[in-house]
């Protein structure tokens, strides 16, 4: 039998950024709070120290802060009629497992979403006509609009220590910023890091094609800084060492040196490490939770905690997977298209090319986590007619490094031998004569794209995998094609010595190797109840009591890394709950 | 060169077969018997006896000629074994990544499509050993020996179509996903820090001017942009 404790007002699942934020907000507001985080505590000191953190093997190859396959993992196929099986072992995409969550290794890019996403139905059926949007592409405006979030945006790149150039202040159009940005009140709190060569050859060769180039806004802090909480930084040192790093210099903003400390020093707060959430509970009338059971993963003690809330902040993934095992909202069903929990899974899709300059010198291993010079001309631009290409969204373009460590990191010319001498001549020539040009492209939402328990396999605590059914759609084909055309033209007009160029991918998705860490719905924010499993403040329809922030809410996937409106969205919830939930306990929207 | 293995595998055979205790005695027959062997040379430190925790004669044979085809002694570096690859890989294997740390392994076992992973009953040490057995039973059919026996070029061509796919293990763990491993494993033992047994005296790094641990650029960034930086590598244990 489950050991019952005694009953705190909130009950926090998962201790990254979200669950550290609204930790935060919510215990200095005066609520009994208690943290459940199925990882361990890491700390600079002890864990992300020289030399012992500088070890690719350790953490990029072997995934040393990630989720541990052992215990829970989810099936994948590509469609319907394809039978599932467990990922085995992560590639992918790499959730963190520790205190702070995946904000611990990220590479801290930091983007507002704008109505581009929020209101993407209205706009594209406005501007494009109805037809324009494929019959199975599941898109819906998120009834949210960035004028409401614009504060929360800010507040995040403050407290998380965003180095960036304004490109819009107020309706200003501001020089070297990102001019397809949305309007925001002030500048980043930090300046831009400083560029390597490979931004600066991208710059050059976008600004001579006609594009708008522009440092990206990044959590990696470009000088010392004290956020207005009093978090201390250090700045980026440039280490080589940041995506799946915890950061030595203390310069990423990560939540376990910002918001989850200060929930720490107040007495109002609890954080309980290795506990493990199996459910969230309900009441005889289902519309209302109780609490959650937990298991210690320690010694496999189970208990369990009631609360007049709980808020679900882990990994996007474990968001939803919490709600169909604990048979909240009704599970989506792709063939009747009835239901919401799972529904509307979006991944991102990427390209890159490989440039080669005799002569130069990139020194890759010398780069912060956001060393990325980006064009947006092809996704914020609104100008830009989708209508030639035919698809919905878009893509952004950069020249970047990050992470390019050898075990991983070694470009060389197509054609070029795997093994023998003539391969260590042309990997000791090009390790630092090369750069890359990637970019990162939106996947709109799909009838076939959803995720819902799997009918075979279980985890370690018994319980069904989440089951994943993705797999790029025409409409990603097309940007995929249109955004390797864009790339292989600026890189040819660089002249580099060889070329690797772009390719659009044509394959289904696989599991390996990896792709990126931004899965994206499953219970969607929304206007609706009969399309949206949480409304505008992210409060469960079904139970009030309930509410959870993550990628897991948004409906489709943009460009963008998702980290900017994920933490917006949780001091725009931890707002709604202090000033309306907390007078008030029910419905902050009626159905 | 590649007559050090060979040499050495029968010598350890010999010594297994010629002691009173059963076979699975090898390894510390192995490290006891190693004195007595060639002593590798090697540039800076030298290089420590070729010992092995999980290994055993013939496969150590295999991984040895392996490393040594992939990366042979050259203006590069020294050859495979001296960096300490296949001590690396013995390592790996003997530990819990060759265990199957992080590695889901219930069943039901299917074989599934390629977009799904790696989805083998087998830890990657499982892997080696029957891989390794699958490599060796078709290098004696197709060349009459065993893949530690058989020339460069018939390695090379070995290899090759191990890569491309042409090489089938009959009943045998599929030849692809067993070749991605040993690469990748060929590859992290030439370029992982030197604490986990490979990339001795730094070689891998200092082929392509990786500086190691030592990454404090706040100011090198503008300083080298365009510019060679050119330092002696520095590994965690060089700091500890």
């Amino acid at each position: 039998m489950a050991t019952k404790m005694k009953e705190v007002d909130v009950v926090i699942v998962g201790l990254g950024w979200t669950g550290g934020i609204l930790a935060k907000e919510l215990s200095a507001a005066g609520l009994k709070v208690v943290a459940l985080e199925r990882g361990g505590q890491r700390s600079t000191e002890a864990d992300f120290s020289v030399p012992a953190v500088r070890d690719e093997l350790r953490y990029v190859v072997r995934h040393d802060l990630m989720m541990n396959t052992q215990k829970d993992t989810i099936t994948i196929r590509n469609n319907v009629s394809q039978e599932a099986l467990p990922m085995r072992r992560l590639g992918s995409f790499l959730p963190g497992d520790v205190v702070g969550g995946s904000g611990v290794h990220w590479s801290g890019h930091t983007w507002r979403w704008t109505d581009m996403e929020f209101k993407v139905r209205s706009l594209y059926e406005e501007r494009y006509g109805k037809k324009s949007i494929p019959e199975d592409m599941t898109i819906q405006d998120w009834g949210i609009s960035y004028g409401e979030l614009e504060p929360y945006y800010d507040k995040f790149e403050y407290t998380a220590a965003v180095s960036g150039k304004a490109g819009n202040i107020r309706g200003k159009i501001l020089p070297g910023g990102n001019p397809f940005e949305a309007p925001r009140a002030r500048d980043y709190p930090l300046p831009p890091l400083t560029p390597v060569l490979a931004q600066e050859m991208f710059k050059a060769a976008a600004l001579n094609s006609g594009y708008h180039p522009f440092p990206r806004p990044s959590a990696n802090a470009s000088r010392a800084y004290t956020n207005p909480d009093g978090s201390r930084f250090g700045a980026c040192q440039y280490c080589g060492h940041c995506q799946r790093f915890g950061c030595e210099a203390n310069a990423k903003g990560s939540a376990h040196i910002t918001v989850i400390p200060i929930a720490m020093r107040s007495p109002n707060f609890e954080l309980r490490t290795h506990a493990w959430v199996t459910k969230v509970l309900k009441d005889s009338s289902g519309k209302r939770v109780t609490g959650v059971t937990y298991t210690n993963v320690l010694n496999g003690e189970e208990f369990e905690q009631p609360a007049a809330m709980v808020l679900l902040t882990a990994y996007a993934i474990n968001n939803v997977h919490l709600m169909l095992l604990s048979g909240i909202g009704q599970p989506y069903d792709p063939a009747s298209q009835k239901g919401v929990i799972g529904k509307n899974y979006c991944y991102q899709t990427g390209a890159s090319a490989t440039l080669f300059f005799e002569g130069r010198h990139f020194n890759p291993f010398m780069n912060a986590g956001g060393s990325s010079t980006t064009i947006d001309d092809f996704n914020a631009n609104w100008n830009f007619d989708r209508g030639k290409q035919g698809y919905v969204g878009g893509f952004i373009v950069a020249g970047a490094f990050n992470t390019a460590l050898p075990i991983g990191y070694r470009p060389v010319p197509g054609g070029t031998p795997p093994w023998g001498t003539a391969w260590k001549a042309a990997t000791a020539k090009w390790y630092d004569t090369a750069m890359q040009i990637n970019m990162s492209g939106s996947v709109m939402a799909n009838r076939y794209n959803y995720y819902d328990l799997d009918p075979t396999y279980r985890n370690a605590f018994g319980l069904p995998m989440m089951r994943m059914t993705f797999d790029y759609k025409e409409n990603e084909h097309k940007i995929g094609r249109h955004a390797a055309q864009v790339i292989n033209d600026i890189a040819k007009s660089m002249n580099p010595t060889r070329l690797n160029p772009a390719v659009a991918r044509t394959e289904p998705w696989t599991v390996v190797p990896y792709q990126s860490t931004h899965n994206t719905g499953g219970t969607m924010m929304g206007t609706n109840p009969k399309t949206s499993a949480l409304n505008k403040y992210l409060q469960s329809w079904d139970c009030h009591n309930l509410f959870s922030v993550g990628a897991n809410v948004f409906p489709h996937n943009a460009v963008y890394n998702p980290t900017g409106p994920v933490g917006a969205l949780a001091y725009w919830t931890a707002d709604a709950i202090k000033n309306r939930y907390m007078k008030n306990p029910g419905p902050l929207v009626s159905a | 060169m590649k007559n050090d293995g060979i040499d050495r595998r029968k010598f350890l055979k010999s010594a297994v077969a010629g002691g009173a205790a059963a076979a699975t005695v090898s390894l510390p027959r192995a490290a006891e018997a190693q004195p007595a062997g060639p002593a590798p040379a090697s540039q800076g430190s030298p290089a420590p006896a070729n010992t092995y925790a999980y290994l055993n004669p013939d496969e150590a044979a295999f991984v040895e000629a392996l490393v040594d085809h992939m990366v042979p002694a050259d203006q590069y570096t020294p050859r495979g074994t001296e960096l300490g690859l296949n001590t690396y890989i013995d390592r790996a294997l003997a530990g819990g990544w060759g265990k199957g740390d992080r590695l889901y392994m219930q069943g039901p076992w299917k074989q599934g499509a390629p977009s799904q992973g790696y989805q083998l009953p087998l830890t990657p040490a499982e892997l080696y050993r029957t891989g390794i057995a699958a490599a060796n039973a078709f290098c004696v059919k197709t060349y009459g020996k065993s893949f530690d026996k058989i020339s460069e070029s018939q390695r090379e061509e070995f290899l090759l179509g191990l890569r491309a796919g042409k090489v089938v293990f009959e009943n045998g763990p599929p030849a692809r996903v067993f070749f991605a491993t040993l690469y990748q494993n060929v590859m992290e033992g030439m370029f992982a820090d030197p604490i986990y047994g490979g990339n001795r005296n730094k070689a891998g790094w200092k082929m392509i001017g990786f500086p190691g641990v030592v990454a404090v650029h706040y100011q090198n960034v503008e300083k080298y942009r365009d510019k060679k930086y050119s330092v002696d590598p520095i590994s965690i244990s060089d700091m500890s």
